[in-house]
């Protein structure tokens, strides 16, 4: 007969009461409790009302099974505003903990406590926001803009998205049921290894990575194809948009890079769950080899994250300057030099491995050759606006605050990439303040850029400028006033990831950038708020297909666009094909359509992601049989997904006619707001 | 809506967009080559990890010790005659004979089995002598390396069996050509891994 405790470690694995730190009696406890008791209520309330206002067929449908790039798009955005936000909280937490835990205050965060929130700010900030929200703007966008109907894998579209998804779950389960990672937002060894971190925290970190890595991976392959396969005739790939070929820089990225991240997460997790040597300290493993194998994925990643925002300000530049883009082709080749020497510089990460001169040297002068691309686009965005007539609209002045900040923020990596300066910076807060510089600068600034810039095609409705502006200025000063800060304190040898100082000199340093974190908060707000006014007089700002005068193929199409995207084809005889068609009496048609083929939904890729959650959870908890049942699960509902032949259905031509035709989608025809 | 453009009716075909839908271009094989190039990227981090941790044998067993390089032959043997077979399997397809490519079919996949028994009984026979995956990196390196190819074969002949199946049921249809075609390249790939592996790890293993 086995005993109680053998039966509950058979069926729970080494899930225990204890694991629910909400329910420990200590500090750590109260603040998690605080945080798990309004997540519960908000949830209870959010599912009651679905089933009140009966949204499950709803959302079921029309979003959850949709395999429409566009439907995907937007729940890849709403996934990242609400990652956004849990990332925030924890910089927020970080800021007024190191400005009060000072000499004898030791803040209100425990060392153990305060490392699981820079591990998960980082990686959340990385794998669920950024990614997250290129992901979605790629999505909707790039399809449009090549003039197809879908990408080349509807289906897997589908899955990635569910795969994103479970990943950031598996993050934020974490917050409640066991310990996240303390092991920093890349899991370095030892620290990550089961010697040092015998708890779950490092195997959700592992679990969660592997689950949106294969996503993005599925989405890089998908829309490499798309582009290869499905642009419309005429458009050959020096006359595809900016945004387009940035999309097809970055999925090219993700193609060659983001195995490395899988198999090299797989060997940690060979290690820690088979007793294997890969990277322990013993028995000849070797640390280093897994900071080297994470930075070849690592680096790229940064590049993967940032592209595609130069393809949004690719786009934004000339619609507002009024202009074709300046340089074009250098553009393009500016792109492709960079995915290339992306690939060349991960050593520079850790300079101070001691790998010797020579070959310090090499990293670094790679390091300092990709600002030359970069800075070529700088320039050629300068260019494009140089004698224009610049309207300074939302996405522009985000574009504007893009230019100043992640040029100073490309600066100080130069200076990060000179070796021997890089041995007195590394792991200092100037560090922090370089990546924050460009990844906010960059990537975030481009990201609220494009938002601002299409949210009116995927909408129907302008956002409202008024706190647009005011979105912007919270983030563009608060920025400087919470890293400038750092930069300071990164020369004066501060290091990263301390819970608490001695020196109370320095203390003023850290208050102000707590000060810098709430006006990045109130931007943050302004944002939601943008938003909420924007959806409540939706009516007011409506708008028609092409709001902004733009040039490219995606402001053909009414807004928000038809699941088909476009009526007829498109046939590209121009770089900006739709300016050419405006300009040369393209007249939209409204009689003589064609059905339509179109992948039908499917409820496959959710339920294929779905077993593969709880398998990873059984996984980090150590419940054996839920891991057997439901890899067994993933086996079965994936063969069975091919049984299934029948993929596609038409729209009839009457369907399409009905919808060209109908006032509601085109009554703004060709009406410009902006000037 | 305006209603002079409402009047105008579509006359001659402008060439701003297509009048007849352009024929769909299917990307499935394109997309799993690239999935392939992209698993190769799996395969180069093994190899890579093999290649720094190969020699660090911990006072454990080396590789001259352990590899055996006659059941290595046989092995190797199998695989690629399997290879041989499976295009044998295409060349019936195309020819629209059902039945020899299920024949061929089942041949493959014979030969890929009795390559992974032989190849589970070659570390099971390992994990006794005490040379597992836990007795040193180098150990750890050679089981990832050669186990992560293993598993793709095993995931090869499940998707094979799987595949038999709907081609019995469906015959040679459209669907099934594609997915065939992608099986193959898929069977190919795998061995030509295994040749990286047998030359890398177990060749030069026994060198060292």
């Amino acid at each position: 007969m086995p005993n109680r405790s053998e039966i509950w470690n058979f069926l729970f694995g080494r899930l225990t009461l204890d694991s629910f730190p909400f329910l420990h009696n200590n500090l750590e406890g109260y603040i998690v409790l605080a945080v798990f008791i309004p997540v519960c209520l908000g949830g209870i309330a959010l599912l009651a009302a679905i089933t009140k206002y009966k949204k499950w067929g709803y959302l079921w449908h029309e979003w959850f099974t949709s395999v429409d790039h566009k439907k995907l798009g937007i729940m890849y955005m709403i996934l990242a505003t609400v990652m956004l936000l849990r990332g925030f909280s924890d910089a927020i937490m970080m800021r007024s903990q190191q400005a009060i835990s000072f000499g004898p205050n030791t803040g209100y965060l425990p060392p153990e406590h305060y490392d699981q929130i820079f591990t998960a700010h980082g990686s959340i900030m990385i794998f669920f926001v950024g990614m997250a929200y290129i992901v979605g703007l790629m999505n909707y966008i790039m399809p449009l803009q090549i003039g197809s109907r879908d990408v080349a894998f509807p289906f897997l579209n589908n899955l990635s998205f569910w795969f994103t998804f479970w990943g950031a779950i598996t993050f934020m389960i974490s917050l409640f049921v066991g310990k996240f990672s303390t092991a920093g937002w890349l899991g370095y060894p030892p620290i990550s290894e089961l010697t040092h971190s015998p708890g779950v925290g490092v195997d959700y970190y592992i679990w969660g990575l592997q689950l949106s890595g294969i996503g993005t991976l599925l989405t890089g392959i998908n829309f490499v194809v798309t582009i290869i396969k499905m642009r419309a005739p005429g458009m050959s790939l020096m006359k595809m948009p900016m945004f387009s070929w940035t999309t097809l820089v970055t999925s090219g990225l993700i193609i060659v890079t983001f195995p490395i991240l899988t198999a090299t997460l797989l060997l940690l997790s060979v290690d820690r769950y088979l007793g294997m040597h890969f990277f322990t300290a013993a028995m000849g493993g070797n640390l280093m080899l897994y900071i080297n194998l994470i930075w070849v994925w690592g680096h790229p990643e940064v590049y993967i994250l940032v592209l595609p925002l130069f393809g949004v300000f690719s786009e934004i530049v000339p619609v507002f300057s009024r202009k074709p883009l300046f340089g074009y082709a250098s553009m393009v080749y500016a792109s492709v030099a960079i995915m290339v020497l992306s690939y060349l510089v991960w050593l520079h990460h850790f300079f101070t491995m001691g790998s010797g001169s020579a070959v310090n040297s090499f990293f670094s002068l790679t390091t300092m050759i990709i600002s030359i691309p970069t800075g070529a686009k700088i320039f050629n965005w300068l260019f494009t606006m140089y004698k224009g007539r610049v309207e300074m609209t939302v996405p522009m002045l985000w574009t504007m605050g893009f230019l100043f900040t992640f040029t100073i923020g490309g600066m100080t990596g130069v200076m990060l990439s000179v070796a021997p300066a890089d041995f007195l910076l590394h792991n200092s807060l100037f560090l922090i303040a370089h990546f924050h510089n460009v990844i906010i600068g960059g990537v975030v600034f481009g990201i609220f850029a494009g938002v601002n810039f299409w949210f009116p095609k995927a909408f129907g409705y302008k956002l409202d400028e008024f706190w647009g502006k005011l979105s912007f200025w919270g983030w563009q000063i608060g920025f400087w006033v919470a890293f400038g800060p750092l930069y300071v304190l990164g020369l004066m040898g501060v290091t990263r990831r301390k819970s608490h100082f001695d020196d109370m000199s320095l203390q003023i340093w850290f208050i102000i950038a707590a000060i810098g974190s709430a006006i990045i908060a109130f931007g943050i707000l302004a944002f939601i708020i943008q938003l909420v006014i924007s959806y409540k007089r939706r009516k007011e700002y409506a708008v028609g297909n092409d709001p902004w005068d733009a040039r490219t193929l995606e402001w053909a199409t009414s807004s928000p666009p038809p699941a088909y995207n476009f009526a007829f084809v498109p046939n590209v005889r121009e770089r900006d094909a739709w300016m050419d068609m405006k300009e040369n009496g393209y007249k939209r048609p409204l009689t003589g359509f064609n059905p339509i083929h179109m992948p039908k939904n499917t409820a496959s890729g959710l339920v294929i992601t779905t077993l593969c959650f709880l398998c990873t959870f059984a996984l980090t908890w150590l419940i054996w049989w839920l891991a057997v049942v439901s890899f067994v699960g993933v086996i079965v509902a994936s063969i069975h997904h091919t049984f299934n032949y029948h993929r596609e259905e038409h729209i009839p031509a009457d369907e399409v006619h009905e919808s060209e035709n109908d006032p509601d989608n085109w009554a703004l025809e060709n009406q410009s707001v902006s000037a | 809506m305006n209603t002079t453009v409402a009047n105008t009716v579509p006359t001659a075909p402008t060439d701003f967009y297509c009048v007849q839908e352009p024929p769909a271009h299917n990307g499935t094989l394109v997309g799993f080559w690239i999935y392939l190039m992209s698993d190769c990227f799996i395969f180069a981090s093994l190899f890579v990890s093999y290649a720094v941790l190969g020699t660090n044998y911990a006072g454990g067993p080396t590789g001259a010790e352990i590899l055996d390089l006659n059941g290595l032959a046989v092995s190797t043997a199998l695989l690629l005659v399997s290879s041989v077979v499976f295009g044998f399997a295409m060349l019936a397809m195309q020819k629209r004979n059902k039945g020899a490519m299920l024949g061929w079919l089942a041949v493959a996949g014979i030969l890929a089995a009795v390559f992974l028994s032989l190849e589970v009984r070659e570390f099971l026979h390992m994990i006794a002598e005490g040379a597992g995956p836990d007795r040193s990196a180098f150990l750890s390196a050679f089981f990832t390396l050669v186990g992560t190819h293993g598993l793709h074969v095993t995931v090869g002949c499940l998707w094979l069996i799987v595949l038999m199946v709907q081609l019995a049921r469906f015959g040679i249809n459209d669907a099934n050509v594609r997915r065939l075609q992608c099986l193959s390249m898929f069977w190919h790939f795998l061995d030509l891994i295994w040749v990286g592996v047998f030359s890398y790890v177990y060749l030069v293993g026994v060198l060292l």
